[in-house]
């Protein structure tokens, strides 16, 4: 009987590590190979010899891109659009999410329905862009030609994440309320004196989500923003993917790095910033997705 | 036993007669007087209601302004007309993409079945993946190498989807006259999984693959990160229970079968409606990096179809905004699915999402 156990035990850890290193390596490998290609020689990468390990070391295909002022005007708009954009989202959101829990506000359940209810059915594509168009109009008219603040106002709010910041709100005891509104604390102190500092790391998980939406943020600056200047880094990258491999405009290519390993090098440059950081967001992610699974 | 009038009527010792009680004055009045009660009450918590105000605007401008112009559906639609004024036209949009007979109503029904296809199979397949490697992930005792495992499975859900999808297209890239085609194309053909004429094509202009490099890229980018929230499911489990369970006899697929199974079902649940809810509702930006003309068989998914005609993509086709009918019907099936999905599971084990 007991040797009947181990042995199952042990087939399944056997499986379970076999399992497991497969599909690790599997995550893994896309990765080695574009640093691996972004830095091989051209007839290398051309013809397909670089399987892990680079071979014929340049760094050429990084120059180009580092050289390339576009790349760097990409770069900084997509900083710009994750900066305002989160501030703007969570500005709202906070504010929207702190009201959304107090029981004495009226209509509550009407409001939430409001924003639950975009969750479940969206307008679609076409209608969006109808109405996005409207509210280019609008703010041209009012003097701001810059598509970038378009896409900083009027995208990227997520329901889902109001109803996050409701919920962590929700939990802190009202007790402490009480008490800072009997100490004379007015509700924008309450709030950010008592509220926030006590739901801090929902508020970190949501700014992160906010952050990561809009970090890769591709169709509607795509769509919006028509000023090739403006473009965030998503948007370069797709453009350069569209160009570099159309065998037309590639038929003069004459460089010593073939016109991929530029690609990979705007992958790995694309890709490099987020794992700088991303030791230090990991608990948040994680977490994120544990209070994602139970709402209400 | 006391008279129900009692509970609005009380007795006047002074006057000798019942008059009404002071709290069911009160009650009259908010009644009678009810909007200027909302009002004296949004009065005292302005605060909280100017707070309100940001948000709504933001869902209402943004998220309802977008339905409004649904109504196109209806109206002969025409774009430089405002949604107002354009005359009424009933359902001819729909009957027109459902049984129109026409290329248009063919590619319609293409795209709908295209959508139902990828969804299905994303649920098949990428669905159980990560309860199976948060299984897997339990299994490992060492907390050092866990963090490593999971590390490198969470690491594709960092790239954005343009990232993801640049690298799938290079991966398995055509090959030429002077370039070799993709590693991954390469070592297919060199496996025999698909013959080297059809890699040297290249896999993603072949309506064949799609929805394969769809689900498999899928599975690549999100199985780690989805696993999250069953293996925080599974540590919860108290070691007793496997303890008891392993007294009574149990190997380890009962141990799977009476442990695991039962602890970790309300977030399987939760996941699964989740999931439902958003089955109609694919990534269409994912599509529409992936396809190409070669491709719209098997690809082409009711969003990008809707994007293509419109005329948004600047293909020079335009059929206005009664297109959008294609993407509404769509949704609104996504939209009872969800609610339905959801009454089901609440019946079924009180566990519900909303």
């Amino acid at each position: 009987m007991k040797r009947k156990l181990e042995t199952s035990e042990l087939i399944f850890k056997i499986i379970s590590y076999t399992l497991l290193t497969v599909f690790a390596l599997c995550c893994l490998y896309p990765f080695v190979y574009a640093v691996s290609a972004s830095i091989s020689g051209r007839s290398a990468v051309e013809y397909g010899s670089v399987v892990l390990f680079p071979k014929d070391v340049q760094f050429d295909a990084f120059a180009r891109m580092f050289g390339d002022n576009m790349f760097w005007n990409a770069y900084s708009n997509t900083l710009f659009l994750t900066l305002y954009g989160t501030l703007w989202s969570m500005l709202t959101a906070i504010l929207g999410a702190y009201a959304l829990s107090k029981r004495r506000l009226l209509f509550r359940k009407f409001f939430n329905f409001f924003l639950v209810f975009t969750m479940w059915f969206s307008a679609g594509i076409v209608p969006q862009y109808l109405n996005y168009l409207a509210t280019k109009k609008v703010f041209t008219a009012a003097g701001i030609t810059d598509d970038k603040w378009l896409v900083v106002i009027a995208m990227g709010m997520a329901a889902m994440n109001i109803i996050l910041l409701r919920n962590a709100f929700e939990g802190v005891p009202s007790e402490i309320e009480e008490a800072a509104v009997v100490d004379g604390a007015t509700e924008f102190q309450v709030l950010s004196k008592v509220y926030i500092p006590m739901s801090k790391s929902t508020i970190a998980t949501v700014a992160l989500f906010f952050a990561i939406s809009r970090w890769n943020g591709y169709f509607w600056a795509r769509q919006m923003i028509s000023n090739s200047n403006e473009h965030p880094l998503q948007v370069f990258i797709r453009l350069r993917l569209e160009q570099y491999t159309d065998p037309e405009a590639m038929a003069g290519w004459n460089e010593a790095f073939a016109a991929d390993s530029v690609i990979y090098a705007l992958i790995v440059c694309s890709i490099v910033p987020i794992l700088i950081i991303y030791p230090f967001i990991q608990k948040y992610f994680a977490k994120g997705v544990n209070v994602g699974g139970v709402k209400e | 036993m006391k008279d129900r009038a009692a509970d609005f009527l009380e007795f006047d010792h002074a006057s000798g007669a019942y008059r009404i009680s002071p709290e069911q004055a009160v009650r009259d009045d908010v009644e009678k007087h009810y909007w200027r009660h909302v009002g004296a009450a949004i009065i005292k918590d302005w605060r909280l209601y100017v707070m309100l105000v940001p948000m709504l605007l933001v869902f209402l401008f943004w998220r309802y302004f977008p339905m409004y112009e649904l109504l196109g559906c209806f109206k002969v639609s025409d774009s430089v007309v405002p949604v107002s004024e354009q005359l009424f036209s009933g359902f001819s949009y729909f009957r027109r993409l459902l049984v129109g007979g026409d290329q248009l109503s063919t590619d319609f029904w293409r795209a709908m079945r295209n959508t139902f296809i990828l969804s299905f199979y994303g649920l098949c397949f990428g669905f159980p993946i990560p309860i199976i490697l948060a299984l897997f992930f339990n299994e490992i005792r060492s907390n050092a190498a866990r963090s490593v495992y999971q590390v490198l499975t969470y690491l594709p859900k960092f790239m954005s989807t343009v990232v993801m999808t640049s690298l799938v297209t290079m991966l398995v890239k055509q090959g030429s006259l002077t370039t070799g085609m993709g590693i991954v194309s390469q070592a297919l053909s060199g496996l025999g999984f698909v013959t080297p004429e059809v890699a040297n094509a290249g896999l993603l202009n072949n309506p064949a693959f799609f929805r394969s490099i769809y689900q498999i890229s899928g599975i690549w980018e999100s199985a780690g990160y989805d696993s999250i929230v069953f293996f925080a499911a599974i540590i919860a489990i108290s070691p007793t229970s496997y303890e008891a369970a392993q007294i009574d006899g149990a190997d380890k697929m009962a141990q799977m079968r009476y442990v695991v199974l039962p602890s970790i079902l309300s977030t399987i649940v939760i996941m699964l409606i989740t999931r439902i809810g958003s089955l109609l509702n694919i990534g269409y930006e994912k599509v529409l990096l992936l396809y190409n003309t070669n491709t719209y068989v098997t690809a082409d998914v009711v969003s990008t179809f809707a994007n293509r005609i419109s005329g948004m993509a600047g293909t020079g086709t335009s059929a206005g905004t009664g297109i959008a009918a294609a993407e509404m019907m769509n949704n609104v099936i996504g939209m009872l699915l969800v609610i339905g999905a959801n009454t089901i599971a609440r019946k079924a084990s009180n566990t519900s999402l909303y």
